[in-house]
């Protein structure tokens, strides 16, 4: 996939993360990263600092770093991307995590559909070990003992949920688990565990590289640093960015060449359907979160059938395991079925509606909890053009 | 009680997403073990760090509905219904699942967690096929009771109109119906934890999620124990026993056929339940009446074959013990296991065939009854065993598949035709229009009516064991078992504690070996002040673990006598036990059992088996040759199959 614009990623230098972090001890390190006001590239948003922080005051035998590279949202590929540009920098930041938080093992857990960078990612697994950058004494540093080795997924949208991935790891089904208590306390093994996104690893080594300053630079204020987008669908320029945080979808598609558009999902199929009326929002953790999905829709789209393909989506990758996305994903697309055929009565639909609010409130992982946004979005922000459908025997 | 939480050790199998997570001690150890004040509801409560929400309403007496949570399972958070709003958070909190570590603020009946209810138990109806007045389970669903609990008076969001599986008959004892289940998984975590078994899993994903077998094979096919656990503890009607009912009424109502039951310990000490009774009301002779009202021509007492059981078994125990310890021979190992339980027999068979060679050859008290049944019984009042249908009443779903077993034919004829469940007679009486808690009081009938209060603690983990050491000890000493034990409670074996281990010391003044077993030891000085070590396991899971002792050459493997039962709790908590089941209920039914053992020793009844005159008489007019002789091989013993655990 074409990278358009300059990346960050491509400015850093392998092994500067890395030599400043071990220059520092470990809450230093910590400081570093808190102080840059890194969030997670997930989509979830949680501070990076702050996460590692609690992994690292946390008691364990052993410690892991997981990075996430289960990229599953539906029209998202910047972590393929950067695996395949810069995969030293990603091991660069599970090595830097691993110092901070005393880790000596570290988990690629890479998307099965991945499996054809696998080889190229071992290659480079080997030539830091071979470094000494992996391996017994990091760097020459006595105690730090850090390596890092590679699992699959198999195909499951779910294990990019953080609990779910770690219980693929430990080779059971992939589901979440109970949350409290977190990964950063309970994790892989019972052991208190970092699971990071590839893009947040990536930048962590990037901070350590050029500073918390320069990072802070970038951004509102509240939303710091660059972030990286996949953007899909009706553009003239389909590819990977990076945009400063706090840009606005309206810039986003003047770059990518889709200034006619008719709706952007924000953060995939999980994501939130904005009408061209909003496209003066800015995507940043204080409005439109994403973890970099941005899927354009042209002037002839059909929001419903949409819709359906992401309902589709939803119903086909929950887990089954609770009853409100197990359940309410299939309930949500046979209404926009009925909707597409007009024959779903306002009354059901609201009583959909409302179920959607059940699933985001009472589903217990994060998937379930937002597959009902773009349903809701877009029954919210296309009313005319959902309830203007004509069953067969009025057409 | 048993694997009251059975997450917090190490060797639960349940996946993570099963099971709470452990909350992490506090880096500032002065807080271990510290309070949490919480409101729940506007009230305030203190309770230990890592509580549930769930468990802390509860000590409040504040109800919050359940599905997948049972008492003696791992917590999944999976059926949602718990839900309950944490002031602050942007969801709701599965309250059975969160575990309180800070100062929380709780609603567990706002606007937002009602709607989720309403809308869960809604959804879970959208998939659940099957009507609730043609469901084994009417009137005692817990889906049903949400449903009436949620005021749901319309499918919002549609019910299936046609089965989407077909139903599983294949397993003598088990029925599944997948077309009723909610996938609460309390099943598989039964099969999984409780029992060790693992025959169940989830499979498919979202709403294709089915719970299923080995690459979906009957359940008659694959390492299934037949505990009917699972069964117990299915919120709905997914799970059921293969009901011979009509079978029974036909053969009642049949003037050709003679028609027997016998009955074990433990539905008596249950079947009160069935009839809103609190659990742990005896109705032994309020049952007696009632089934002869139903049509039995014969009420016998299970325990009868309990007592000869203990003399056979008795027996084979100490010729083990002489033959491994006197003669040196070891074609007999040691320690002996019980046999009396058909979930532990096919669980040994599956999973530790190589160990079969220390099962007990006795048959179980069932299967013996069975086959005096057709034979001396038959004799005695010539009536052509051909026209004899012998029926068990039992705690038990796995009694169905035992007296299947093609070796269980040894009087010629299928020694018990069918296995009859506590629930299954309920049932019946109720079908009859017989009010059981009304009935007046009537005795078995003879020759098998007579037993002692040995025969009745075999419905109790620990029973067997019990009875057997009030026998032996007898045998060996020639003295009372109370010189040595109040009562003859042989309290060290009782309880409820998953494993228990036991010495008991023979004392060095040792008797005369008794008449009945005189030809197969000489005497016992081979016994003076010797220990003898017992040990008692219940619930599979359980009983795996001794297992693996044994196996490492742990303790157990030193023990001359192991009682094993499937279930949690021993029969009491069998598989066709009244639903629901818990600790407590279990608790209480061991208390009735107890009672009625010493309840016997009031009234001058026999409390040890070999005391049991009925059984002294079959020794000298029918098994002349005396326990483990001919004709008691013959009709007794039994021989057992390896399976193995590797399905085709």
């Amino acid at each position: 996939m074409t990278i358009r614009n300059a990346m960050t990623l491509a400015s850093v230098e392998p092994g500067v993360g890395l030599a400043a972090a071990l220059k520092k001890d470990r809450a230093g390190v910590i400081a570093e990263i808190r102080d840059s006001g890194l969030k997670g590239r997930g989509g979830a948003g949680f501070a990076t600092g702050i996460k590692w922080n609690l992994a690292a005051a946390a008691r364990g035998e052993r410690k892991y770093i997981i990075c996430n590279a289960d990229e599953g949202e539906p029209g998202t590929f910047k972590d393929r991307v950067i695996l395949s540009e810069w995969p030293d920098i990603v091991f660069e930041g599970m090595t830097i995590a691993g110092y901070a938080i005393g880790a000596a093992e570290g988990i690629l857990y890479l998307r099965g559909e991945y499996t054809y960078l696998r080889k190229q990612l071992e290659r480079c697994l080997a030539k830091r070990r071979d470094a000494k950058l992996l391996g017994t004494a990091v760097c020459g540093r006595q105690g730090f003992d850090f390596d890092i080795r590679i699992r699959m997924g198999c195909g499951a949208y779910v294990c990019g949920e953080e609990t779910a991935l770690i219980e693929s790891l430990e080779g059971h089904r992939g589901e979440a688990r109970n949350r409290p208590p977190f990964p950063v306390n309970t994790g892989f093994n019972g052991m208190p565990t970092v699971v990071n996104n590839v893009e947040t690893l990536a930048f962590a080594a990037a901070i350590l590289a050029k500073g918390a300053a320069w990072f802070k630079t970038l951004g509102t204020g509240k939303t710091t640093g660059p972030k990286m987008l996949s953007i899909s669908g009706d553009v003239a320029r389909p590819g990977v960015y990076e945009f400063p945080m706090g840009v606005t979808v309206a810039d986003v598609l003047k770059v990518a060449g889709g200034e006619n558009a008719k709706a952007v999902a924000v953060g995939g199929a999980s994501g939130y359907c904005l009408p061209a009326s909003e496209f003066n929002r800015v995507i940043g953790y204080e409005d439109l979160a994403t973890g970099g999905s941005i899927i354009v829709f042209g002037p002839g789209r059909d929001m419903l059938a949409a819709a359906e393909n992401f309902l589709e989506f939803f119903t086909d990758e929950s887990c089954g395991q609770c009853t409100p996305c197990r359940y309410g994903n299939p309930r949500l697309l046979e209404g926009v079925r009925l909707l597409r055929q007009g024959r779903c009565s306002t009354a059901y639909l609201k009583d959909l509606c409302a179920l959607g609010e059940t699933m985001r409130m009472a589903s217990k992982c994060g998937l379930g909890q937002s597959s009902p946004n773009v349903f809701l979005s877009v029954v919210k922000n296309f009313r005319s053009e959902v309830l203007g459908r004509t069953s067969p025997e009025h057409a | 009680m048993n694997k009251k939480n059975p997450c917090q050790d190490n060797t639960c199998r349940v996946p993570g997403s099963q099971r709470p997570q452990v909350v992490a001690a506090p880096a500032d150890g002065g807080v271990v073990g510290a309070h949490v004040a919480i409101s729940i509801d506007g009230n305030e409560i203190s309770v230990p760090l890592g509580t549930t929400i769930l468990d802390a309403a509860r000590t409040l007496g504040i109800h919050i509905p359940t599905l997948c949570h049972h008492e003696d399972l791992c917590v999944a958070g999976v059926c949602r219904i718990c839900v309950v709003e944490v002031e602050g958070q942007r969801t709701l909190q599965a309250s059975c699942a969160y575990p309180i570590t800070q100062a929380i603020s709780v609603q567990t009946h706002s606007q937002k967690v009602r709607q989720a209810r309403r809308h869960i138990v809604d959804l879970l109806l959208s998939e659940h096929y099957g009507e609730c007045y043609t469901c084994s389970r009417n009137n005692n669903c817990e889906l049903q009771a949400l449903a009436k609990e949620y005021g749901v008076d319309s499918f919002r969001f549609g019910h299936p109109d046609a089965p989407r599986y077909e139903v599983d008959a294949s397993s003598y004892s088990v029925i599944r119906d997948m077309n009723k289940c909610v996938l609460c998984r309390r099943c598989v975590r039964t099969c999984i934890d409780l029992q060790e078994v693992g025959v169940l899993e989830a499979v498919g994903r979202g709403e294709k999620t089915t719970i299923a077998t080995y690459r979906d094979k009957p359940l008659g096919d694959v390492v299934c124990i037949n505990c009917g656990q699972c069964i117990n503890r299915c919120p709905t009607g997914a799970l059921r026993a293969n009901d011979p009912t009509d079978e029974v009424w036909a053969a009642i109502e049949d003037p050709t056929k003679h028609v027997i039951i016998q009955t074990a310990p433990s539905p008596r000490a249950g079947i009160g339940e069935e009839f809103g009774l609190p659990p742990g009301t005896p109705m032994t002779w309020e049952m007696n009446t009632a089934l002869r009202r139903c049509g039995f021509d014969k009420v016998f007492d299970t325990n009868f074959t309990a007592d000869l059981t203990i003399i056979e078994e008795g027996t084979e125990l100490i010729l083990r013990l002489y033959n491994t310890l006197v003669k040196g021979d070891s074609k007999m190992p040691l320690p002996q296991f019980t046999s009396c339980s058909p979930g532990w027999v096919k669980y040994i068979e599956h999973f530790y065939p190589e160990y079969l060679p220390h099962m007990s050859s006795c048959k179980s008290p069932q299967q013996m009854f069975g086959a005096l049944i057709k034979t001396w019984y038959a004799r005695l009042h010539n009536i052509n065993p051909a026209n004899i249908v012998s029926v068990a009443l039992m705690p038990c779903s796995a009694k169905k598949f035992e007296c299947n077993r093609p070796e269980m034919t040894s009087s010629g004829f299928k020694d018990v035709d069918y296995g009859l469940t506590t629930r299954e007679l309920a049932q019946m009486i109720r079908e009859a229009g017989i009010r059981l808690t009304e009935m007046p009081k009537s005795d078995f009938d003879d020759p098998f009516g007579t037993a002692s209060g040995s025969g009745v603690i075999f419905g109790a983990t620990g029973g067997v064991m019990e009875a057997a050491l009030r026998s032996v000890l007898e045998f060996i000493t020639g003295e009372k078992v109370e010189n040595f034990y109040e009562h003859a409670d042989i309290i060290p074996v009782r309880g409820f504690e998953g494993i228990r281990y036991v010495e008991i010391k023979i004392p060095e003044k040792v008797g005369p070996v008794p008449r009945l077993i005189k030809h197969l030891v000489p005497n016992w000085d081979w016994l003076r002040g010797a220990v003898l070590k017992v040990g008692v396991a219940h619930g599979t899971a359980n009983a795996r673990k001794v297992m693996e002792d044994i196996k490492a050459g742990g303790k157990f493997s030193q023990c001359h006598f192991i009682e094993f039962m499937a279930c949690p709790g021993g029969c009491l908590g069998g598989g066709g036990q009244p639903i629901p089941t818990s600790p407590a209920i279990r608790e209480a039914r061991a208390r009735a059992i107890y009672q009625e053992d010493a309840a016997y020793g009031k009234v001058g009844k026999a409390r040890k088996s070999h005391e049991n005159p009925a059984v002294v008489r079959l020794y000298g007019e029918f098994l002349k040759e005396g326990p483990c002789g001919h004709t008691s091989h013959h009709l007794l013993h039994t021989h057992y199959t390896p399976r193995g655990k590797f399905i085709g």
